[in-house]
């Protein structure tokens, strides 16, 4: 007990003096959570359209604005011709075209068809594609704007009937758990999970290999410092530190910037990011007993952090991941910790709905530090 | 005389090299031990091994009565090391370092109190004692770090080249340390490449290509080569050497 806390007291005036680590372990975390999830948003806002219009009517007019004015789209160009569109393509000012065709109003509301027929009228939509999410997303929501304007158009010419003849399924979703669909809410408890396990993996790897590469670890070695004593010594400063970053992430950055207020039990939130940092740290003390150099572990570190970043459900959701990634995804403790932070923090979830989760980030933590104990040697 | 290291034909082997090859000798209690060899001779290697940093491949050894394959706990609470590399720590101060070196060997408050007083007394570093051990000169450093590897009166202290890079006078400084410490009982164990170092030990011994082929007092060894100077001892039998760096 004796020599830990020797041990704790050596580990934080060391932190607490390294000007370099200090800002890296308390305000970039806290930087990167102000910006990233305004950054990391999924919906598409100035998504540039290039519109041609043949028909020049009231009507193409109204249409027009309705695109406009959804807030969705910037009118990048206005012209007569498809090809002078389609080079706005190509000059990239462009990422949609919307040909209306020429007899566009007079189509729409002859008064020998119906109004809004799907055959009644033909509008073309060409997507530069290079920038997948945008071309998708954009036409969504195109394709959505229109089907409204079709609705509008109906409503006032074929509204006599007193029996509607075509019944149509109107789609209304209500969003649970996030009600305004801000995608800070999903964003945000995600990233503070990213941040807390770069902080956890990162630092205690080069924090013990740092020892190695200046020698002092053989001072330890040669001392009666049992094993266990000397990885304690190593892991809870760390986890401390992680719970700090993290409180200030969820209360500092969350709750009075984002206004996220947790809904879910708050203790059962920190024993389960107790139990996680555990796993993180092991990780860090197993990547540790691996390398030589600091510059060796920051690239095998780097390299577990990219698969967490991208395979984690942070951007995307993993369900809809080819089956050989999504068994990767089951192999990374973000991905549960993501899950458990968002079904927590939104929604307000209780021991029994992430039962699971805990058992199987105990076991990441249970062998991830079985490993590192067992791999580092006191003598060679 | 008390033995406090023996040694049986202990080697040490990577892959096909044998870096310590059947090492056998005694050193005994208070006594100074000069490690002598070319680069490569496989000094550090044999250092290790009896420090517990390494497992011997064969052989058998005892350091202050402890065996070396299965008390090597036991070994580490009687010794002190002293590595090539300097190994306290850089950012912490003269006094935080004697703090948390004493403290892991198991000294109490009242024993840290007297024992940095009186260690930063006898090196003159009263004005020092809360600056960085990073921003000390070599020398001082090398000082510092022997007074910590022997603050828990241990029975045997390892140095590891320790005078490397270190001005005459600091050096002249050092041994009166390593004098004092035999004093007081320390079994002092040392590798050098300064033959005027070795004049200093009671006994050497010398390796060459991970053997040990000459052990005795200086004086003696003179006599045995017909030579005047420790240097033309170390000469001739570091010359016959196929190993080198």
């Amino acid at each position: 007990m004796r020599t830990l806390k020797f041990l704790l007291q050596k580990e934080f005036k060391q932190i607490f003096r390294n000007k370099a680590l200090l800002p890296l372990l308390f305000v970039v975390p806290i930087m990167q959570l102000l910006i990233l999830p305004l950054a990391a948003d999924y919906e598409i806002k100035n998504i540039n359209i290039t519109i041609v219009d043949h028909d020049h009517s009231p009507y193409s007019h109204k249409l027009i604005s309705k695109i406009t004015a959804s807030g969705y789209f910037k009118l990048a160009n206005y012209v007569i011709g498809f090809n002078e569109a389609f080079d706005d393509i190509e000059k990239d000012r462009a990422d949609l075209i919307l040909e209306i065709p020429q007899g566009f109003e007079r189509n729409l509301i002859r008064e020998d068809g119906a109004a809004g027929q799907t055959d009644g009228e033909q509008l073309y939509v060409a997507v530069n594609a290079i920038n997948g999410v945008k071309a998708n997303l954009g036409s969504a929501y195109l394709n959505r704007i229109i089907a409204d304007y079709n609705a509008d158009v109906r409503m006032e010419w074929a509204q006599m009937p007193r029996f509607n003849l075509f019944p149509t399924i109107e789609i209304t979703s209500s969003n649970w758990f996030n009600p305004t669909m801000n995608y800070r809410f999903y964003m945000v408890p995600g990233i503070l999970a990213l941040l807390v396990t770069m902080i956890g993996a990162y630092m205690c790897a080069l924090n013990i290999v740092k020892e190695k590469e200046v020698g002092t670890i053989e001072q330890i070695n040669v001392t009666p410092i049992k094993k266990y004593q000397f990885i304690l010594g190593k892991l809870l400063p760390f986890w401390f530190i992680g719970i700090v970053v993290f409180t200030m992430g969820l209360f500092g950055v969350g709750w009075l910037v984002y206004g996220i207020i947790p809904l879910g039990n708050l203790f059962l939130l920190y024993a389960y990011l107790g139990v996680y940092l555990i796993a993180v740290l092991g990780l860090g003390l197993l990547i540790s007993t691996y390398t030589e150099t600091q510059q060796q572990a920051m690239s095998i570190a780097f390299f577990f952090m990219m698969v967490f970043i991208l395979m984690s459900g942070l951007f995307t959701p993993i369900d809809g991941m080819p089956k050989w990634a999504y068994v990767i995804t089951q192999f990374s403790p973000v991905t549960y910790f993501i899950e458990v932070m968002r079904m927590i923090v939104l929604k307000g979830s209780e021991f029994a709905n992430i039962k699971t989760h805990f058992l199987i980030m105990v076991v990441f933590a249970v062998v991830l530090n079985g490993w590192a104990i067992y791999n580092y040697k006191k003598t060679s | 005389m008390d033995t406090v290291i023996h040694t049986d034909k202990l080697t040490k082997r990577f892959g096909d090299f044998i870096a310590a090859n059947e090492i056998t000798f005694d050193v005994y209690r208070g006594e100074i031990f000069g490690f002598l060899g070319a680069n490569g001779a496989g000094k550090t290697t044999a250092m290790r091994m009896l420090c517990g940093l390494s497992k011997p491949s064969s052989g058998t050894a005892t350091i202050a009565g402890f065996d070396i394959y299965k008390q090597t706990e036991e070994i580490k609470k009687n010794i002190g090391y002293m590595s090539q590399k300097f190994s306290l720590y850089e950012d912490l101060t003269i006094l935080e370092n004697i703090r948390f070196f004493g403290g892991i060997y198991g000294l109490s408050d009242k024993q840290l109190k007297e024992k940095s007083e009186q260690l930063i007394g006898t090196l003159g570093m009263e004005c020092e004692a809360k600056k960085m051990v990073g921003a000390l000169p070599l020398g001082w450093k090398q000082k510092l770090s022997f007074s910590v590897a022997i603050l828990h009166e241990p029975k045997i202290v390892f140095l590891d080249e320790p005078t490397g890079g270190v001005d005459p006078v600091t050096r002249r400084q050092f041994w009166d340390l390593i004098y004092e410490a035999a004093d007081s009982g320390i079994t002092v164990f040392v590798t050098t490449h300064y033959m005027d170092e070795a004049e200093y030990c009671n006994r050497i011994s010398m390796m060459v290509d991970g053997e040990i082929k000459a052990l005795d007092t200086p004086a003696k060894l003179k006599q045995e080569y017909a030579v005047t100077s420790m240097d033309e001892v170390f000469y001739r039998l570091a010359r016959g050497a196929k190993r080198s760096e």
